[in-house]
């Protein structure tokens, strides 16, 4: 079998593949990374969206032999080594962002891409229409929408600390 | 208690995996050995298998077994049976077919079954799945309830004539007619309930694995439920005894009702696992969840409501076709039964109500709970039908709600469908989102809408729910075959710390949280101190899992009442270390306390003594200090509030977009208002849903037309607005929390708020009611075909 | 998936032969419709040549009044190239709002025009600009590119090395997306300038994007949505399906045309 040698969450990895398996099932199958997730087959639910040379894309629908030198960073690499989360993983925590915790690693590296695109800062609209390829059943985007409308604040700059949400 | 406590927006404690991909979904558990199984499924509604030719497949690379029906009925594996019983008018049971694991001589619907095959890997699975061959005969199908009716319609089961399942009724028939007979008006109403694909973001998934050596067995599965699957799997499927069979949902990625069922493939993994001596895995693709997860609503209905001059509702009629699909789901039957016409009361006084319900066998997905279950579909057509009185009545939308409102000084109210209401004021909620939702400023935004070319509407609900199911005498009475209370298990660790086992399920509902949060708040310690654990029938003594906004109902009330159990019997230990009598030691903040001194011992000393007893009452009292309880609720509990939906109508395009959405519920005790709030929107989310976006649509043959996410319409952030949630509370009086439920309110109120809404804001436009979903084609349709009438006409 | 070969070639010269040696081999760009429908099992290629390899196929270069895309060049690219939001605004808008975010990543305009999805939205821009789609092997005029759904003049094994795309004076793309798959449900390109006055519709055609000549002689004569009153398009070459009949679509044209038309200037 073929082998394809990419970094992953910035360790170099190697491993033997067919030359039909996808990105994802490289990930979760043979690295066990599954936190990257499979939600549909058709490319629209974005359960599998991994950062492919600074690039969100979805894992499903590339073959893990295009990945071959490529940087992938999953949900599992974005947390720093002393724990400390991403700021859009706390704003998620902190927002109420996520329920059943399925389409969150997607959402999560979608919403991280998006951000860093668009240095200008988002509105809610732009933030709404920028999830098109993120499909969440629990929470009907409400809290997403808050959550990385928080993180774009702290990615870019503008705040130290992340706005926290409103007491009850 | 403090910041932890009842009340409080304690963060989750299940977030921390989730965010950083650690979560344990089904499919990210990987047995040693495991075999990956794959399902060959019928592509036809309805045809007779003639032949089916596995040797291809056997043969094929990778290949360890390939399973046929006649396989398994050779071994006498149980069809997958039904768990309610519904009887007909004339007091015989319903008809019951039987649902065969793989399809046995025909196939009644497309996704139906056939064979699995198990290989080294998916994709040899895949690959040899296609060399199995099925010769068909096709017959022709029948997947809609018009067509499953119609004289000389296909027979889905060839010993179920006319293709109904059952034909039941519920009320005074009597007493409706009479009250029609002296009506000063009626309103009616026909409507269809939509037809949805519950798509729950993670694929259902199951992993069987079989202990050669001790003759176990254990299945890793997507389940709300797992003592449920053990009990149905175990006893009528593959009859595996309970202490050999274990059950484990682990981390379930959503469920929304689709996962309470007994399915198929778990029966399937779980038995060829001993046979091939291997695990064996299975998770469906999207494809499959589209045309094998159990389907929601569909109903079709007649609705009247008779009202006197005032507008007072006297009687209401309805009569209802409920689609059950090719076979009986685990829990299909009760829902457009017990689940539905006993809501038809709803939040109003109507002293008469009449319903009957025919359930209909059709060549489609079997159709069980989604969301709600039931009670949407009695609460859309109930409040829809009152926009139609108002509209009759010449009356406000709100003033006729309002005339008609239970008082709240009636409670407990007796329905006359059954049910008994414990509290509730539905003129606070109402009240209390007219004013959120600015009820009165309304034309305003009209008029500012039209000038820049939209047609804006404004539409409400003051619905109710009847949840935290149920009292298992009453289910039991009415054909329920398990009884529907809860359990939980609460072990103080010999140093203090509190491990919680329940035997409710959470797949989104923030569980480990909010149940943490409460038994910090009965024992005053930390909530770091506090595990909760579910999922695991080999944990967990017993329990029924999660749906029905039941958890914290039925479960919450199982750890009161096992904690009350822990602290009497500390009170015990304590008054024995403290030289007190029992009934002297008050429990409070976490401590044992003599009434009345500064004695006292805390919990963590309590639980060290009870588990090294060298002082200890051993005479009257075993050492331990853990408790179960099983709680049976002695009603059900009634959520309720008022929705108000706020859309804007593109005339050119027929596109709505709901741009306020506002919700004022009455969910009974709020533990944790943060996950509360995000429980309405995600309900909310999904009533929108079915409102304007979702629909499954079969084609005439029974082949599924929207049987991706190309084509079934999925709400995605830009579809939905913000939801404004607010509460407004009455305590539940018969459960010690005081609390009702809210994991269903929000997809219960919303669609007749956003269609009320749509044909709000079509008013010019000749509309009454809009079937939902409202697309941009129905919409368009709609204003295409009756421009407004001028002043003039 | 069917197993197959996956090769990477370095440049269209080793691509070419490729596909030249295998007639049941199929080129990759973007991949994002060639994988979904490979795990679907809808085709069985012996070999997948992946055309990411090959530098000269991607960027943009404005010269001359021309805007040329290199095949292999996404849609992020190019939705974002000052260059292109300059010359043709248009253009670039309309690449921002081809599938989501994910989609424009990896999608290709190449993949796009070869592959002719009736739903596409490049195939709107191409008629509507009147450009001209560069092969390996010749220069290929929009109007003669799409023969119809998934069906255009390449050759078996011709690859797409780029397009070119003449500066309008005005031009405006808007889209009514399908509900569901967010594709294009009807798609209309409006657009002023060297080619004539054009209006290219996707989504909607029985056989793929085609040109609205009704709509285009009365924009010739006025450049106003005042002229695209009354007209109608003809219903029986359109799709129909459970989001969209054809009446409906038909109606749509109007609607998406007139609002290009608005955006156009």
């Amino acid at each position: 079998m073929p082998r394809v040698s990419l970094t992953v969450n910035g360790k170099p990895v190697s491993a033997e593949v067919e030359d039909r398996t996808l990105l994802v099932e490289l990930l979760r199958e043979t690295l066990r990374l599954t936190g990257t997730h499979v939600g549909c087959d058709t490319s629209q639910c974005g359960a599998c969206v991994v950062h492919v040379n600074g690039d969100s894309i979805k894992s499903c629908t590339l073959l893990a032999r295009q990945a071959e030198g490529a940087e992938v960073v999953t949900i599992e690499g974005l947390a720093a080594a002393d724990g400390t989360l991403h700021p859009m993983q706390e704003a998620f925590r902190e927002y109420h962002a996520l329920q059943c915790g399925f389409c969150t690693p997607g959402m999560v590296m979608s919403a991280i891409d998006l951000v860093k695109k668009n240095p200008q800062g988002l509105s809610e609209q732009e933030i709404r229409e920028g999830l098109e390829g993120n499909l969440c059943r629990c929470t009907g985007y409400h809290n997403i929408v808050k959550a990385i409308d928080a993180a774009q604040q702290v990615m870019h700059g503008k705040v130290k600390e992340l706005p926290r949400a409103a007491a009850e | 208690m403090g910041f932890e406590g009842i009340g409080a927006s304690v963060k989750r404690r299940e977030d921390l995996r989730f965010l950083s991909g650690r979560g344990n979904y089904t499919d990210d558990i990987n047995r040693p050995g495991q075999l990956h199984a794959v399902i060959v499924r019928s592509p036809h509604p309805h045809a007779r298998i003639t032949a089916i030719d596995t040797a291809a497949a056997r043969a094929a690379p990778g290949v360890a077994a390939v399973f046929v029906g006649e396989d398994m009925a050779a071994e006498n594996i149980g069809g997958l049976p039904c768990g309610w019983q519904v009887k007909n008018k004339d007091g015989s049971p319903m008809a019951e077919p039987p649902h065969p694991v793989l399809a046995i001589g025909k196939v009644r619907h497309v996704g139906d079954p056939v064979a699995v095959v198990i290989a080294e890997t998916k994709a040899q699975a895949r690959d040899a799945a296609e060399l199995v061959s099925v010769t068909y005969e096709e017959l022709k199908g029948a997947p809609t309830l018009e067509a499953a009716l119609k004289p000389g319609a296909p027979a889905v089961h060839d010993d179920v004539p006319g293709n109904v399942c059952y034909d039941w009724h519920l009320g005074d028939k009597d007493a409706t007619d009479a009250a029609f007979a002296g009506a000063h008006k009626v309103a009616r109403l026909e409507l269809v309930n939509n037809r949805l694909i519950p798509n729950a973001m993670e694929p259902r998934a199951a992993v069987g694995e079989y202990d050669t050596m001790s003759g176990e067995y254990t299945l890793y599965t997507t389940s709300q439920n797992p003592h449920v699957i053990r009990l149905l799997m175990g006893a009528f499927v593959l009859h595996i005894p309970e202490h050999k069979l274990r059950v484990v949902a682990p981390d379930v990625g959503g469920g929304f009702g689709s996962k309470i069922y007994h399915y198929a493939e778990e029966a399937i993994v779980t038995w060829a696992s001993a046979k091939v001596k291997r695990p064996v895995k299975w998770t469906a693709e999207r494809t499959e969840s589209f045309m094998s997860d159990a389907h929601g609503r569909d109903h079709v209905t007649v609705a009247e409501m008779a009202m006197d001059a005032n507008g007072k509702f006297l009687g209401l009629r309805v009569r209802t076709l409920a689609n059950m699909g090719a076979y009986l789901s685990t829990f299909a039957p009760c829902v457009p039964t017990y689940l539905y016409a006993t809501l038809l009361a709803g939040t109003y006084t109507t002293p008469a109500i009449y319903a009957e319900v025919k359930a209909v066998f059709t060549n489609s997905v079997p159709v069980d709970a989604y969301r709600g279950a039931g009670r949407p579909e009695a609460t859309f057509l109930l409040e829809r039908l009152v926009d139609q009185c108002a509209i009759e009545m010449g009356l406000d939308r709100v003033e006729i709600r309002k005339r008609n409102f239970i008082p709240s000084s009636a409670f407990p109210y007796q329905t006359p469908v059954a049910l008994q209401y414990d509290s509730g004021d539905y003129g606070a909620t109402l009240e209390a989102c007219l004013k959120a939702a600015d009820w009165a400023g309304f034309e305003a935004r009209r008029a500012e809408a039209k000038a820049r070319g939209k047609l804006r509407g404004i539409g409400i609900s003051t619905y109710l729910e009847a949840c935290g199911i149920a009292p298992s005498a009453v289910v039991g009475s009415l054909g329920a075959r398990a009884g529907l209370y809860e359990v939980a298990n609460i072990r103080v660790n010999p140093t203090g710390s509190i491990t919680v086992f329940t035997g409710t399920h959470s797949h989104g509902q923030g569980h480990e949280t909010t149940f943490a949060q409460l038994m910090a708040d009965k024992f005053g310690i930390p909530m770091d101190q506090i595990e909760i654990v579910h999922g695991d029938t080999a944990r967990i003594p017993f329990g029924m899992g999660t749906y029905g906004s039941r958890s914290l109902a039925v479960g919450g009330s199982a750890m009161v009442k096992a904690a009350d159990k822990i602290i009497a019997k500390g009170k015990k230990i304590a008054a024995h270390l403290l030289e007190a009598d029992a009934a002297d030691i008050e429990f409070k903040d976490g401590r044992f306390q003599v009434a009345g001194t500064d004695r006292a011992k805390a919990l963590a000393e309590i639980s060290l003594t009870a588990y090294v007893p060298h002082n200890y009452p051993i005479e009257e009292l075993e050492p331990g200090l853990e408790e179960t309880a099983f709680y049976d609720p002695k009603n059900f509990t009634f959520p309720g509030g008022c929705h108000i939906a706020e859309v804007e109508i593109d005339p050119d395009t027929g596109v709505t977009h709901v741009v306020n959405f506002t919700a004022v519920d009455d969910v009974g005790r709020v533990i944790n208002p943060m996950i509360v709030e995000g429980q309405i929107q995600g309900g909310v989310a999904q009533g929108i849903g079915q409102a304007l976006l979702e629909t499954c649509v079969y084609d005439e043959d029974g082949q599924l037309i929207s049987g991706s996410m190309m084509d079934y319409t999925m709400p995605r952030a830009d579809d939905l607005p913000n939801i404004s949630v607010g509460t407004a509370i009455t305590l539940c009086t018969h459960n010690p929390l005081g609390v009702k439920g809210c994991g269903e309110v929000g997809a219960i109120g919303s669609p007749p708020a956003v269609i009320g809404a749509v044909v709000d804001a079509l008013k010019d436009h000749g509309v009454r009611h809009i079937d939902m979903p409202a697309t941009p084609q129905k919409v368009w349709g709609i204003i295409n075909a009756n421009r407004p009438r001028m002043a003039a006409e | 998936m069917y197993e197959f070969t996956y090769h990477r070639p370095g440049s269209i010269a080793d691509a070419v032969k490729l596909l030249a040696g295998d007639p049941d081999a199929r080129p990759m760009s973007g991949g994002m419709t060639l994988i979904p429908t490979l795990k679907q099992r809808l085709a069985r290629p012996t070999s997948v040549v992946d055309l990411s390899g090959i530098a000269e196929l991607k960027g943009i270069t404005v010269s001359g009044g021309t805007v040329k895309i290199g095949g292999m060049t996404t849609h992020a690219a190019v939705a974002t190239s000052a260059e292109v939001q300059k010359a043709i605004p248009a253009l670039a808008k309309l690449a921002a709002h081809i599938g989501d975010n994910q989609v424009r990543n990896r999608g290709t305009i190449g993949g796009s025009v070869a592959n002719h999805d009736p739903a596409a939205d490049y195939p709107g821009a191409l008629l509507g600009l009147g450009a001209t789609v560069h092969t390996d092997k010749r220069t290929i005029a929009a109007d003669d590119f799409f023969t119809g759904m998934f069906s255009t003049a390449l050759n078996p094994g011709e690859i797409v090395t780029a397009v070119s795309f003449p500066v309008p004076e005005k031009a405006a793309y808007a889209k009514f997306p399908n509900p569901a798959s967010r594709y294009a449900m009807v798609g209309v390109f409006v657009a002023k300038g060297p080619s004539g006055v054009r209006v290219a519709v996707t989504g909607a055609g029985a056989d793929g994007a085609f040109r609205h000549k009704a709509m285009e002689e009365a924009l010739a004569t006025k450049w106003s949505a005042s002229a695209l009153e009354g007209i109608t398009t003809p219903q029986d070459t359109l799709n129909g399906d459970i989001h969209a009949s054809k009446e409906y679509r038909a109606h749509l044209i109007g609607v998406m045309a007139r609002r290009a038309l608005a955006a156009a200037g």
